[in-house]
């Protein structure tokens, strides 16, 4: 713990003379800080810190790792790069428009692209992540029925559906309908139809869904939905599977947000920066948050022009850092390479599904897309649980998939293995996931005490939950 | 270049594997009739030496700021960043991990975390504080809806002397949360105690305060909480600048309830506005109301310390409609950077470069004032920024500034139409004594 590091009198920086004459503060001693208990360590000190602790942590640099939804895609190295250019980092938001015209082109051209990629006709880059996007388009959907002056209180949600999609919508005031998955792994289109109403505010669907499987009556559903005068919002995290396979306006999508963390392969950072645009078709474009960016002749500019827009999200103009990294990912992949992302995906996917199949129990056997869910249900018997099997996978120097969901699978395991893996990775991770189906019926409880080869071995959440300590005090 | 490895060879061991002849089997799923007929109509892909050459091409349509002698703060801060930061951040295992749902392969990102939970407590001197959150503005909104909830008031009470962008912000989740924005009114460059006090009724759930605020002046918080807490309201502190957390007296002493701030200060870059992090803290009782993520201390199976995140009940992922917010994503990466910076600059080095900062803004401040046609707005003490009036308008004033390699203070006819001829000025350890007497000299050449 840096806290423990620390030895009094030592400092980790060289700052500049104060070089103006010292005059006396006119900030009142009561305003003042008494004491400051920040850790006090050398340079090397924190070198040696945080690149211990960056040797105890795993990312898509040090591994496979499968976490369903996530898109844990290779991040090219050349995005880094690109976005430390001072011409990129070190701009102010408030400099002059005329300083920052190659910003502005850049978030100009990005949002035609991804315009382009989804079918959407106007994208705002605003929103922060996936979750920030998918609020920002229930407020537009708010705004757009109060116009309308309809009060429709019901937003249909899809029992696979991602948990920020319940959150989101009971956060700005709409109750939750959820719509059942029939035993193909869809929607049921019947429970749709029966819960669609004049009440239906939105459809927020996520396909391919988070089965894996691309929605079979997804245009029926859409046609459903828009028959009752409802707006379809697609949750776009599994956009990896269909760049340049199908536009999601052609679904009958009338909002959308991208992940430009997962499917444009910006680093994930441990849990952000993301980037979440939202996009919208051409009747709701004037409810997109202010400012956006225009352009007349050569000049690009901020525009405040958008007469019904629901407002502000962010201070300034979004993750701009992050949509460098993502403009710049398109543009090196081309029409071309977007597709073979998809095609690839889609391929890994179905390749390591079958893979794993004789193992564990796959409870939809249908052609999947770039994700796919299994079950811990075969090795229950043993004693052996799906928690076990993640934690197992770690010493056989995987990362675990996303485990216990989807909520509607038993003991899910939900594996999404990119298009940036080899056929080799694969097939070892599907030889581990055999050793383990192995030791669970031979050996289960080197498989319930794993991990083994960790630095810590199974961790208290429990014990972390009940007496919680968030911060760091001396005595604990 | 799409970074796929596999081989031609490779895939038709794959599809014959799953008894097919070709990848289009794949999609049979997709509808014919919605299936993309045509290739994407995009630019024409780039190797990796093109685009770098595309993008440095790009970069240079912008002018950043370091070919600048740049005065402008206003909620995004020019500071040195020491060289340390970029390379430790940069390391794969940080930078490409995700949300560390399975602790014992992210305890890198899970005691970083935990270490700056442990920092922002500090600085704040606050009890709790979460992982981080999008910016200082969702943090601010996320703040007032925590308040609402807790008091079952509808009402927020906030400081127009907040940035104008926070208030937007707050304005767009209030419309949707159904919370009603009150706003107190400004006197001579701060809140206006006198309009507070008229407007703090039984039904408010919290008054939102900025200090330093936009305009760079120190509130009188000490007059802040007692009003706010009168009627059982809480009262939120806000922190613009957190390098004057060096040096000014933490919004914990005054008994705030919650403070939420913006970080990026702490060792990020400006990148044109974001990514930065946001920061929540409060006190011990209302730790189960916090939004976002937490990483918490616990031992493992041989009772060895190890860190996991906890309080997930509270979290959409488990909770669902339940959650205390939709928040799924934070800074972490930010965060982390702003941890490391932190532990560099350590306890002296922070108090050391708030003295800077307000001593050369002193020096700016002063020099200014003393030139004929330049007014200060106020004369309430300040931290790095101040608000000067003028005689002629900022624009025409920046306009010339420009010309001489300036980029001058904030116009702030953009965001208040009543102060005509305002300009809004920040001076960090960035800006020389040489780059501020320049700029002095500039502002009285332009007027004459």
């Amino acid at each position: 713990m840096i806290f423990e590091k620390s030895v009094q009198g030592r400092i980790g920086v060289s700052l500049p003379e104060l070089e103006v004459p010292k005059s006396e503060l006119k900030i009142p001693e009561n305003y003042l800080r008494q004491e400051l208990n920040l850790p006090e360590l050398s340079e090397v000190d924190v070198v040696r810190h945080y690149t211990e602790l960056s040797e105890i942590n795993f990312g898509v640099d040090s591994g496979f790792y499968p976490l369903g939804s996530c898109t844990m895609k290779y991040n090219p190295k050349v995005n880094e790069n690109i976005a430390s250019l001072p011409g990129f980092r070190d701009l102010h938001p408030y400099q002059p428009e005329e300083l920052s015209q190659g910003a502005l082109r850049l978030m100009y051209e990005l949002s035609s692209d991804l315009c382009e990629i989804t079918g959407m006709d106007a994208f705002s880059l605003q929103p922060a992540a996936g979750a920030h996007g998918e609020l920002t388009g229930l407020m537009i959907a708010k705004a757009y029925f109060k116009d309308k002056r309809e009060k429709r209180k019901n937003i249909l949600i899809p029992d696979s559906a991602h948990g920020t999609n319940p959150a989101s919508s009971v956060g700005c005031g709409f109750d939750t309908i959820k719509i059942e998955t029939d035993k193909t792994g869809n929607v049921d289109i019947k429970a749709l139809k029966a819960a669609c109403d004049e009440n239906t505010a939105v459809l927020m669907i996520t396909n391919p869904n988070t089965l894996g499987i691309f929605e079979r009556n997804i245009v029926d559903i859409c046609n459903t939905v828009h028959s009752h005068g409802a707006l379809i919002y697609l949750d776009g995290a599994n956009m990896n599977a269909m760049l340049g396979i199908v536009k999601p306006s052609e679904m009958g999508v009338d909002m959308m947000h991208l992940n430009l963390h997962k499917t444009f392969s910006t680093p994930h950072g441990g849990g952000g920066p993301g980037g979440g645009p939202l996009g919208v078709r051409d009747f709701l474009k004037d409810y997109l948050p202010i400012p956006d960016i225009e352009k007349e002749e050569d000049r690009y500019y901020l525009s405040y022009n958008r007469s019904k827009s629901i407002g502000r999200v962010k201070p300034f103009y979004g993750n701009f850092g992050v949509m460098v990294k993502a403009y710049s990912y398109i543009r090196m992949l081309g029409a071309k390479g977007l597709k073979d992302v998809s095609e690839n995906a889609v391929l890994n996917a179905n390749y390591l599904m079958n893979k794993l199949k004789d193992d564990y129990l796959l409870p939809y056997d249908v052609v999947c897309k770039h994700e796919f869910v299994i079950s811990g249900e075969k090795q229950t018997k043993h004693g052996v649980r799906t928690m076990d099997i993640a934690k197992r996978l770690m010493d056989y120097g995987f990362h675990p998939p996303t485990i216990y969901f989807p909520l509607i699978v038993k003991e899910a395991m939900m594996i999404e293995p990119t298009e940036t893996e080899s056929k080799e990775t694969l097939d070892a991770f599907a030889e581990a996931m055999h050793k383990i189906a192995e030791e669970a019926k031979s050996n289960p409880d080197k498989v319930k005490n794993a991990p083994h080869v960790t630095v810590t071995k199974r961790l208290d959440g429990v014990l972390a939950s009940r007496k919680p300590i968030v911060k760091y005090n001396k005595e604990d | 270049m799409n970074f796929v490895p596999n081989t031609e060879k490779e895939k038709k061991q794959m599809l014959s594997f799953l008894n097919i002849n070709s990848l289009e089997e794949l999609f049979t799923d997709v509808n014919e009739e919605i299936r993309l007929k045509g290739p994407l109509k995009l630019p024409k892909p780039l190797s990796e030496m093109e685009i770098v050459k595309h993008m440095r091409m790009i970069g240079s349509e912008n002018s950043d700021i370091q070919k600048y002698s740049c005065f402008l703060g206003a909620g995004a801060y020019h500071h040195f960043i020491p060289s340390v930061v970029d390379h430790l951040v940069m390391r794969g295992e940080f930078l490409t991990s995700y949300t560390p749902y399975q602790a014992e392969l992210s305890q890198g990102t899970l005691q970083s975390i935990f270490e700056f939970q442990s920092m922002i407590c500090e600085l704040t001197k606050m009890d709790v504080a979460n992982a981080s959150m999008y910016d200082g503005a969702s943090a601010m909104a996320e703040a007032a809806i925590m308040a609402a909830k807790y008091t079952e008031r509808k009402k927020i009470l906030v400081s127009r002397a907040i940035h104008p962008e926070y208030r937007q912000v707050l304005r767009t989740y209030a419309n949707t949360f159904g919370l009603e924005i009150i706003e107190i009114g400004i006197d001579s460059g701060l809140t206006d105690l006198g309009d507070m006090e008229s407007k703090v009724k039984e039904s408010v759930a919290c008054v939102l305060v900025q200090s330093p605020n936009f305009f760079g002046y120190i509130e009188n918080l000490t007059d802040c909480v007692n009003i706010a807490h009168q009627n059982g309201s809480l009262f939120i502190s806000g922190v613009l600048e957190p390098i004057s957390l060096g040096i000014l007296k933490p919004p914990g002493d005054f008994k705030a309830d919650i403070v939420v701030g913006e970080a990026q200060a702490f060792g990020n870059p400006l990148n044109y506005g974001g990514p930065h992090l946001g920061f929540m803290a409060t006190k011990e009782e209302f730790l189960k109301k916090l939004p976002g993520r937490i990483s918490g201390m616990t031992v493992d199976t041989n009772g060895d310390r190890g860190f996991i995140l906890t309080l997930q009940t509270r979290e959409q992922h488990i909770r669902r409609e339940r959650a205390t917010s939709n928040i799924c994503t934070n800074q972490a990466l930010n965060a982390l950077a702003a941890t490391i910076y932190l532990a560099l600059v350590g306890k002296r080095g922070l108090r050391k470069l708030a003295e800077i900062c307000v001593q050369r803004a002193e020096y700016a401040c002063g020099k200014i004032a003393k030139l004929e046609v330049y007014e200060l707005i106020s004369k309430a003490p300040f931290f790095n920024e101040f608000t000067i009036q003028c005689s002629e308008s900022p624009k025409k004033i920046n306009e010339l500034l420009l010309k001489k390699k300036i980029i001058g203070g904030l116009d702030l006819r953009m965001f208040y139409q009543e102060l005509e001829n305002c300009m809004l000025f920040c001076i960090t350890e960035m800006n020389s004594k040489e780059d501020i007497d320049m700029l002095v000299k500039a502002l009285d050449e332009v007027m004459n």
